[in-house]
Parts: C-alpha cells; sequence; structure tokens
C-alpha cells in the first residue's frame, strides 16, 4: 500500500526550537513539501535570517547560507547568480526584511534577482523578546510600544505592506500573501510557494510568498487565540491573495530550468 | 615572447589582475577614489559572462560578496575608506564563517567624509580586524601599480588557502596613477577546485550538506572555534610575513613605511646617501600580520626608528611594540590628503642624525 502521507524529506525529522503554536514549523514543512515534489532537494539551498528562523539550517536538509542581519536578500543575490541552476530560498522575518534590511529587499526585487523570497510575518521581533516590528499593527502591544503601536502621538510610524510595496518595481514577477492560520490557506500558500519556486526554475524574476504567522509567545496568547487574533486584526489589514503576477504563464511545462 | 608592459591606472590594473585571478563575481559601490575600478569591472567582468553587480550600498556589496563566496566562487569588492567602514559588519562575518574574499581599499583621507586624496589613516581599521569580534584579516600593502596588481592577483590564492578575507590597503594615489605594468597570466575559473566547505552542487562532489554562519551560542563551542582559527593565525605569522628592506644594514636610522610613503622614503633614503648619512627603508608588504620579529632584531642592532605614515601616526605603534624599548622610535606624519615631499622626509631624519 502506498503512503499518503509522511515527512518530507527535505525537512529533518527532529525537533524544533519554535515555540508552540507558531508558524515557522508549518511554513518549513510547506517548503519542504514543494521542494521534495519538485524534486529539487539537493538544488536547493536557504539563505535564512536573523532572528528566530536563523535555526532554519538546523531542520531543512540541504545547503544553507547564514548571513548578517537584513543582509539576506544581498547574499541570497551572490548564492544565486553563482549557482543560477539552483533553488534558492531568501527566508526573512518582518524585522529581517521590512527593518534593517529595507534597502537589500528593494534592490533585489528591482533588480529582478531569480530567487524566492519567503517572507514571514508575525507583526512583532520574535527572537529578541516581542519587540515592535515595521508590521506590527497599529494599537498592537510590545515591549517597546508598551501602549500600542501609536504612529502619532508617538511617531512610531504606520504598519508596512510590503508585497503592495514591492508591487510598483518592474522587476517583481510574483508576490502573493497567504497565512497558515487553517488548513485552507495553508494550502493555498503552499500553492503560491509552488508558483514562485516554479518562476524562479525558470528564471521568470524576483518571487516572494508572504506568509502570515502567529507568534503566540510574543503577542502573549495561547495559541489557539493567536489564530483567532490573526483572522480578526492581521487578515483584515494585510489581504491575502495574489498581489502581484505577470508570470508568463502558460509556457511553464515546455521551459527548460533556468541557466 | 617579449613581455607586454601596459600602461595602466592603478585602479584598472587592479581589476585587471582580479579578472586574471579568476575573479567570478564583483559587488561594487561608487566612492571616489576607487570608481575606476568599479568602472573597469562593468566594463569586463560582464563581457566575459561573469558577474559585475552596482550594488545599492557597501554593505549589500559585502554581503553579495558574502553569498557569492559560500559557492566557492572567487568574489571581491572595492571600496575606499568611509565605504570599507561600511563594510565592516560583513567582513567580520566573512571570518567567523571562515570564507575567503577579496577587499581593496583604495584609501582616502578621513575621519567622517574626510577628504578624496591619499591617505593611511586606515591602518588601525585594517590591522585591528576592523569589525566586532576576534579576528584578523590578513592585509597586503603595495607600493604602486605593478605590486598593487601582482598583489591583487596573489590576494585571491592567499584568502582561498588560509580561509581569511585578504585586504588590499592601496590608497588614492597608487589608485589614480600610471605606471608600467605586466600583467599576471590568467585563470580560467571553471579549472579551479570546487571547494569542500561551500554550498551548491553537493550531490555531484559526493558531500553531505554544508551550512555557513558564524553563529554559535554555546560558549565552550564558540571558543574552541576562536582557538582554532588563531592557530590558523599562528601559521599565517610563520608563512606569510613579507616586507623589503632597502639599505638597513648599515643604517643608524631605517625608516619605517608602507605603501606610498615607503616610495617617499626611498627618496629621501637616495638623498641622505648622497649626502653620506647612514639611512635605510623597512618596508612592510604585509601590515597583518606585521614583521614584529625583523624589526626587534633590527633594533637589538642598535638601530633607530622613523615610521613615516600619511596620517597622525598609526603603524608606528606597531613599530613601538615591535622594538620594545630596545631603540628610541621617532614618528614623521601628514595626514588631510597630504603626501610628504622627499625633501621633508630627508630633512626629519637629517634633523635626528643632528645634520
Amino acid at each position: 500500500m502506498e503512503r499518503a502521507y509522511g515527512h518530507p524529506r527535505s525537512l529533518k525529522s527532529i525537533q524544533t526550537k519554535y515555540c508552540p503554536g507558531c508558524g515557522h514549523g508549518v511554513i518549513h514543512r510547506l517548503i519542504a513539501e514543494v521542494i521534495d515534489e519538485m524534486g529539487l532537494q539537493t538544488k536547493s539551498i536557504i539563505t535564512n535570517p536573523v532572528g528566530c528562523s536563523i535555526w532554519a539550517d538546523l531542520y531543512f536538509d540541504f545547503d544553507s547560507v547564514q548571513p548578517a542581519h537584513g543582509r539576506t536578500p544581498a547574499a541570497a543575490t551572490g548564492v544565486k547568480r553563482m549557482l543560477p541552476d539552483h533553488l534558492v530560498i531568501c527566508y526573512q522575518g518582518d524585522g529581517d526584511l521590512a527593518a534593517i534590511g529595507t534597502a537589500e529587499i528593494i534592490h533585489a526585487a528591482n533588480r529582478g534577482e531569480k530567487f524566492t523570497v519567503i517572507f514571514v510575518n508575525n507583526a512583532i521581533y520574535g527572537m529578541t523578546g516581542g519587540q515592535m516590528a515595521p508590521t506590527t499593527l497599529i494599537g498592537q502591544h510590545a515591549t517597546t510600544a508598551p501602549e500600542g503601536r501609536d504612529p502619532i502621538n508617538a511617531g512610531m510610524g504606520y504598519p508596512i505592506k510590503v508585497c503592495e510595496l514591492l508591487a510598483t518595481l518592474q522587476g517583481t514577477k510574483y508576490l502573493a500573501r497567504g497565512a497558515v492560520n487553517n488548513a485552507i490557506n495553508t494550502r493555498k500558500t503552499k500553492n503560491y510557494i509552488r508558483k514562485a519556486f516554479e518562476a524562479q526554475m525558470r528564471g521568470e524574476g524576483f518571487t516572494m510568498v508572504e506568509i502570515l504567522s502567529q507568534c503566540p509567545t510574543n503577542w502573549q496568547m495561547k495559541p489557539v487565540e493567536s489564530v483567532e487574533w490573526l483572522e480578526k486584526n492581521m487578515i483584515p489589514f494585510y489581504p491575502l491573495g495574489e498581489i502581484k503576477n505577470t508570470l508568463e504563464t502558460g509556457t511553464t511545462a515546455e521551459q527548460p530550468a533556468a541557466r | 615572447m617579449a613581455e607586454e608592459i601596459r600602461l595602466m591606472k592603478g585602479n584598472e590594473a587592479i581589476g585587471e589582475a582580479a579578472i586574471r585571478a579568476g575573479c567570478r563575481a564583483y559587488f561594487g559601490y561608487p566612492i571616489t577614489p576607487q570608481n575606476e575600478l568599479t568602472a573597469y569591472m562593468a566594463r569586463h567582468m560582464i563581457a566575459k559572462g561573469r558577474t559585475f553587480i552596482q550594488a545599492e550600498s557597501e554593505v549589500a556589496a559585502i554581503n553579495m560578496v558574502y553569498g557569492a563566496a559560500s559557492t566557492g566562487a572567487r568574489a571581491m569588492t572595492s571600496s575606499s575608506s568611509p565605504g570599507i567602514s561600511l563594510k565592516q559588519e560583513g567582513i567580520s562575518y566573512l571570518c567567523g564563517a571562515d570564507l575567503p574574499a577579496v577587499i581593496v581599499n583604495v584609501a582616502r583621507s578621513g575621519p567622517g567624509l574626510g577628504g578624496i586624496s591619499p591617505s593611511q589613516g586606515d591602518y588601525f581599521q585594517s590591522t585591528r580586524g576592523g569589525g566586532h569580534g576576534d579576528y584578523y584579516t590578513i592585509v597586503l600593502a603595495p607600493k604602486g601599480v605593478q605590486e598593487a596588481a601582482d598583489l591583487t592577483y596573489e590576494a585571491f590564492e592567499i584568502s582561498e588557502k588560509w580561509r581569511v578575507p585578504v585586504l588590499v590597503l592601496a590608497d588614492g594615489l597608487i589608485g589614480q596613477m600610471m605606471e608600467g605594468v605586466v600583467l599576471p597570466e590568467p585563470i580560467d575559473p571553471a579549472t579551479l577546485p570546487p571547494k569542500p566547505y561551500a554550498v551548491g552542487h553537493a550531490v555531484e562532489q559526493g558531500r553531505p550538506y554544508n551550512h555557513i554562519s558564524s553563529i554559535n551560542l554555546v560558549p565552550d563551542e564558540l571558543e574552541a572555534k576562536n582557538h582554532s582559527r588563531f592557530e590558523r593565525y599562528e601559521q599565517i605569522k610563520k608563512e606569510l610575513l613579507r616586507y623589503e628592506e632597502i639599505e638597513v644594514e648599515d643604517a643608524d636610522i631605517v625608516f619605517v613605511a608602507y605603501g606610498t610613503s615607503a616610495r617617499v622614503c626611498h627618496g629621501a633614503v637616495q638623498m641622505a646617501r648622497a649626502q653620506g648619512l647612514k639611512v635605510g627603508l623597512f618596508r612592510p608588504i604585509t601590515l597583518w600580520p606585521f614583521p614584529y620579529d625583523r624589526l626587534h632584531q633590527l633594533a637589538e642592532q642598535g638601530k633607530r626608528f622613523l615610521s613615516v605614515e600619511m596620517s597622525m601616526g598609526q603603524m608606528v605603534e606597531d613599530v613601538r611594540l615591535a622594538v620594545n624599548g630596545k631603540a628610541p622610535v621617532y614618528f614623521y606624519g601628514r595626514c588631510g590628503g597630504n603626501i610628504p615631499s622627499q625633501e621633508e622626509v630627508f630633512a626629519e631624519v637629517a634633523r635626528l642624525m643632528g645634520k
């Protein structure tokens, strides 16, 4: 009898350091499943960020490069330019991508670098203990926004919609936003990841999947509450779906892998 | 076949030497006085099907180097002093991950934005690591266009051998001036062997998956890693030291100078010798490792030292460490982008000799 469901080969069969209810584990699994389905385990390289997912290289069973905080897209540029036939995954959190690494992500996207960014947006700094992120919602509490994010009186700025920001750049070909709050959204997110990876291997241009993710520990909620909070607060502000899709669909099957 | 001598600017000779060394990826950002180097790489790297990127910042450029070096490719960036300051984060990570890379500094005057004229004010930054944490980079200091080309060419091999980034420390004068240069033999990057530590092509190379990283949260493990890196540094000190001595043997006072100021001092040695003054020149070519032992030997022979620098006095501290109180150490420097003339350097040494 064929086994229909098992552990992805591209993900090591070990317990992660992520907190209970954290989205990283599910997101790792989706990435690993797509890589397995595309037969790319031995051709995959992840550049993992500074933040909770700095540990990604412990869990993914393929090559990895761990650069400085926010410089992930610059390092991924170096990797992908040298290894254009490999699948390069630039995994970033909201602090890494939307704060300290803003210049790097915008210019990598604008150059149309042919790697895929997996942008995990949980609206908070996780590893450092719950500071305000660029994507923290207005009114959301953080250790550095103890009364809630206040863009007006406290000058804390507004939450950044990264997909929409990058959509104006000509180098970006595919920008989608998913979530891992329930089975339906998780399946949709996997589909976005697959589309992005396929486009990368065709060499089409810059691709990114933003994934809204729970951080129960730093949101100071139980895992189930954190899912409800994400549904009630994050999804209405960060709309799910394909924010930009200018992929050359239809020619996908015939095209050889990117060289 | 007759040797081909080309008349080239230092910046362009550095670029051509890097290409001939098999550099597969160059990442740069505009800054004076090294712009000809970036422009040269744009013209010639793209034409050869290699990677050239004008990065969005020096910070991005050095991290692109980090990525390219992670794949085992020969990768390089160049800049000038303020830009090199920005690259220090990336250099620290390269050292922490034991990745080779070549970084060229066509130095200018500082601090801050300073000026665009030549300076040797980056000696401290270059020879003391430069960024955070316990590490050194190998520092090679050319005195002219030929040596800039030769050292850049060799820097790639040295860097790969030791898995330590190599800094080529030139200055605005060396970058901008034109001299005749004999260029080294081109290496085809495709012929370079794959690196066992690098990412990519794991299956073809029959190796386990590699993880390039500088993080380690276990104090004992990180300490052990640093110890093993410093053992390598000790080997480098034994094998890589380079310096040049000119008329040192019978000298009473020895100039200690590198790069541009060493050439000025060479002129001053000739002026002094013409007047019967026993003056010599000791020119470190590797600034890290620094030739402490040789200078110490010379001090024990009763020689005095005059460190001549285009700074307020930085290398002079290493000269004092080397001499360790055994002989007087004097300093003469110009800064702000000024280059001392051989006449003023000669006048200083003559004054010290009571002439």
